[in-house]
Order: structure tokens, then sequence, then C-alpha cells
């Protein structure tokens, strides 16, 4: 894995993503099973199947169609589509990388917004207790969103079902979570 | 009975007083929303004589939101757990949750399979890793564990009609899996024979439940987990059965919301396969934590009949 492949040009979102993931491209020959097997499509703009067919064919503008897509974001990592795939292209670990590369270039789709917030609250609820606190999420979330009354009216019977802690559950030492966060950070930092 | 571990040397201080000792997992959704599954494992554990132990100062596996974000910290984060496990003599871990499942296995082998990977991981997380603690889903805690002495502590019969569904991450991707058959497993269909029930044949059972959406695009949750539903009550599933705590809360949790979606009233309970086990096992249903869900598990329990000693 993520051995570089022997012949690719400049630095293409293709050569990128080759990199990163290990993955040939143009080992798909676009039978489109990813497309029909994913549980998601009706809801994207741009199909499994075609973000890989945009990364063979590198025409004019394809970068920005495939980071700015929606499709990314709503991609569940499911893995049907590699466990359907008969050239065994693993499309989940190239949507991550396309996810990375979306928010590293700041083209993120402004309907895929409460999607990234959501995952920025759980970060940053980890990152605080080492542990998800529920709560936390939750309340941070909303702040990011502004969207207050969402799933408020569940609050109480999950707090009668004992399903949520107004208090964190912590590691015993934060600091040390903390210190991941920031080496892995710094470390990516060019 | 040959399966059961007798080489570790790590048990003997422990073993004496409480029976095997397996290192445990929970991970954040056992702590809070699932905290039932969490009961009711240990409820069969302890009736089987198996200790669990919790993994000390574990921290979060990182889940949908460390991958998608940062592929380094998806693998830092489930390492640090690695590293405690190993530093505590723990062997092999169960780790209940899929999702956590799947976010450790995948870290573990990316480290155990590139040198340069371990060593980074190493300066991230500051401790040392071996990576051959063993990493067992609830299926293979229970054949390997369970299923020798299950038969003695089965009193009843649970006698209905279960859909067992696995969703996505005990079934993909294929270097992950532990599932004999991706597209059709039956590693939870055995459980539930095992407890009484008749498994039924359906077509979603590892078909995708929205998972991660569930807060931030609840309407699509609906959609999918709302298909789950309807081809288990058309089939005439009498309960859903999982083993994945964002599979449970987005049957269970969101069924107002899978309701508007369907505009039709589904009523069929969703269980843990360890709440399911518990019952056939004569454990109070409060005990297993049936009382904590949002669509009632009644039905379910009065199925139940005593099996004739």
């Amino acid at each position: 894995m993520h051995q570089s492949t022997p012949h690719h040009h400049a630095d293409t979102l293709k050569s990128q993503v080759e990199d990163a993931t290990g993955v040939i491209i143009s080992h798909c020959y676009q039978c489109g099973k990813c497309t029909a097997g994913c549980p998601l499509h009706e809801e994207m703009d741009v199909m499994p199947n075609q973000i890989l067919r945009m990364l063979q064919l590198e025409l004019p503008g394809y970068e920005d169609k495939i980071l700015s897509s929606l499709s990314i974001w709503l991609c569940l990592a499911c893995d049907t589509c590699y466990s359907r795939c008969p050239q065994e292209v693993k499309l989940s670990q190239v949507m991550d990388f396309l996810r990375q590369e979306s928010i590293r270039q700041d083209k993120v789709n402004p309907e895929a917004k409460d999607i990234l917030k959501f995952h920025k609250a759980f970060l940053n609820s980890i990152q605080m207790n080492g542990k998800l606190h529920e709560v936390g999420l939750t309340i941070d979330y909303k702040l990011r969103t502004l969207n207050l009354i969402q799933d408020v009216k569940l609050v109480p019977s999950m707090m009668a079902k004992g399903k949520l802690a107004i208090f964190p559950h912590q590691v015993q030492n934060t600091k040390e979570i903390a210190k991941i966060f920031k080496r892995v950070n710094e470390n990516k930092a060019p | 009975m040959s399966e059961l571990p007798l080489n570790n040397q790590s048990l003997t201080p422990l073993s004496g007083a409480g029976g095997l000792r397996i290192g445990y997992y929970p991970g954040c959704s056992l702590e809070g929303s699932s905290k039932e599954y969490n009961d009711s494992l240990f409820a069969v554990a302890e009736k089987c004589n198996v200790r669990l132990e919790e993994i000390k100062d574990w921290s979060c596996c990182g889940a949908s939101a460390a991958h998608n974000m940062n592929h380094d910290l998806a693998i830092a984060l489930p390492a640090r757990t690695l590293a405690l496990a190993e530093k505590q003599g723990l062997t092999e871990i169960v780790v209940p949750c899929a999702a956590c499942y799947s976010r450790i296995s995948s870290s573990k082998l990316e480290i155990s399979s590139n040198v340069a990977t371990r060593q980074k991981m190493e300066k991230f997380i500051d401790l040392k890793l071996s990576v051959d603690v063993k990493i067992l889903t609830v299926f293979e805690f229970l054949q390997k564990y369970i299923f020798p002495v299950v038969d003695e502590h089965i009193v009843n019969k649970l006698n209905q009609k279960a859909a067992c569904y696995y969703g996505c991450l005990y079934s993909r991707p294929k270097e992950l899996a532990t599932l004999e058959q991706i597209e059709n497993p039956m590693e939870m269909d055995e459980v539930m024979v095992k407890a009484g029930a008749t498994p039924i044949d359906w077509a979603f059972k590892t078909e995708c439940c929205g998972a991660g959406l569930s807060v931030s695009r609840t309407d699509i949750v609906a959609k999918l987990s709302g298909k789950i539903l309807e081809d288990a009550a058309d089939r005439g599933a009498e309960s859903i059965v999982v083993a994945c705590p964002m599979c449970h809360m987005n049957l269970d949790m969101r069924r107002p919301e899978i309701r508007k979606q369907l505009k039709k009233d589904i009523n069929i309970p969703v269980l843990f396969i360890t709440q399911a086990l518990g019952l056939s096992m004569g454990i109070p249903a409060d005990k297993l934590g049936l009382n904590k869900h949002y669509v009632p598990t009644e039905g379910v329990v009065n199925c139940i009949v005593k099996m004739e000693a």
C-alpha cells in the first residue's frame, strides 16, 4: 500500500490519489457495479463510476468537479462498491482521500457543510475527552449549524433511559490525546 | 472445548476466581446510547463464567469522523488502544461495536503490514506497538467462548421469526470481514437458532442503514433504514436482531422519521444479539436493558416459551 506508481506526470489529482491510496485508477473498466450497488447513488450528483472515469480521462476542470461534488461527502464508506468490484478498485479509500483533499483545498460542496460540521464536532469531542461525549457533540454540532431544534425532543427520553451522560467520560490524562492530535497535525503540515 | 485457549500465561493471576479472561473494548456507544448492548453482553458472559476485562484507559476509535477527515489520525487513535491492551497483557480483545471493530482492525492491518507506518504511529502515540493482539467480533466471541457451554444455560425458546441484520462493517471490506459469506452471512442466524428463534431469509442482511449520517442527514437514514425495515416486515419478521450500535440507533431511535418516510407504522422491535441470547438463557428483560429501547420490546418477550426440562 501507498507505493507510488511507476509512470505518472506532474501533481495531478489522479496521481495524488494513486500515491496516497495505492489504487491504480486505470484498473477500472467502467462496468458500473459500484454505482449499481451504492445505497446512496440516488442522492449523488456524480456517480461513483463517473468519479473514476473523470480521474481516468483527466479532462479540463475534472479536479474541481470531483472535489466540490456532494457525492464524496454522501459516501458512507459501506464498501459495497469495493466488495463487488471485479477489478478490486478500493473506491472507499479513494473517497477518503478525496474528502481530505476537498477540505485541504477548501472546495467542500455547500450542501455537505453540515456533514463536515458533524465530523468536526465529533473529532473535537474526542480531542477534548479522549472519548466521545454525546451531549457535548450534540451541543457543539448545534452551535456550528445553528440547527438548534433538531433532535432536542430526544434528549429527555435518552436521559430517562440512561443513554446520555451529562458529563463526559474521559481518559485518565486528556493531554495524551491532545498530544496525539497535535503530533498528527504537525506531521501533516508541509 | 478444544478451542478454549489453554496456553495463555497471563490468564493465571486473574482466571482462578472467575473463569476465562478476555480483553474488552466497549467503545463510546456502549458507555452511552447503547448501554444495553454492554449490559446484555456482560450478563451473557457472566452466566457462562467468562470474564471480560476492560482495556484500561481505552480511548475512542475515531469512528467515521477520523477516517473521513484525517487518515493518520484514523490509524493513530485505535493504535493507542491496541498498545494499551498489549501493555495490560491481553492477547485477545472482543470489540462488540461493528464500527469500532472495523476501525481498530483496519488500524492493526495498516500497522502490521508496513514497518514505516508502525514507526510513525509509535511516535504519534508515544507507546510501543507489537500489534499481535487478536481482535474478535461479537460473533467470534460467542462462537469461541459462549457456544461451547451455551446449551446447558438455554432455558427458553424465543419462538419467533427474526430478521438477522448484519449491516456493512462485519461483511466489508473483505480484508477485515470475518464472516464466511459476505453477501449472505449466517453467523448471527446460527446464534438465533440456538436461542430458539426462526431466522428469516431476506434481502437486506448487509445493506447500509445510513450509519454516521444519522444526525447530519437524518432524511437519508430514514430512507435507507426504511427499506431495511420494510423488507423485514414484508417477510414476516417479528424482531430484527443487530450487532452494531449505529444500526440499532438508526432502526430503533429513528423510527419516527422512518414511519414518516414509509408512511406506515411498522412496530417490529430491534434487539441486540446479546439481548436475544440472554432472553433464551432466562436472564430478566430489564437486566438485558430491553426497557431502554424506543420501539417497545414486549412482543418479543411475550413470544418466549419455557423449554421443558
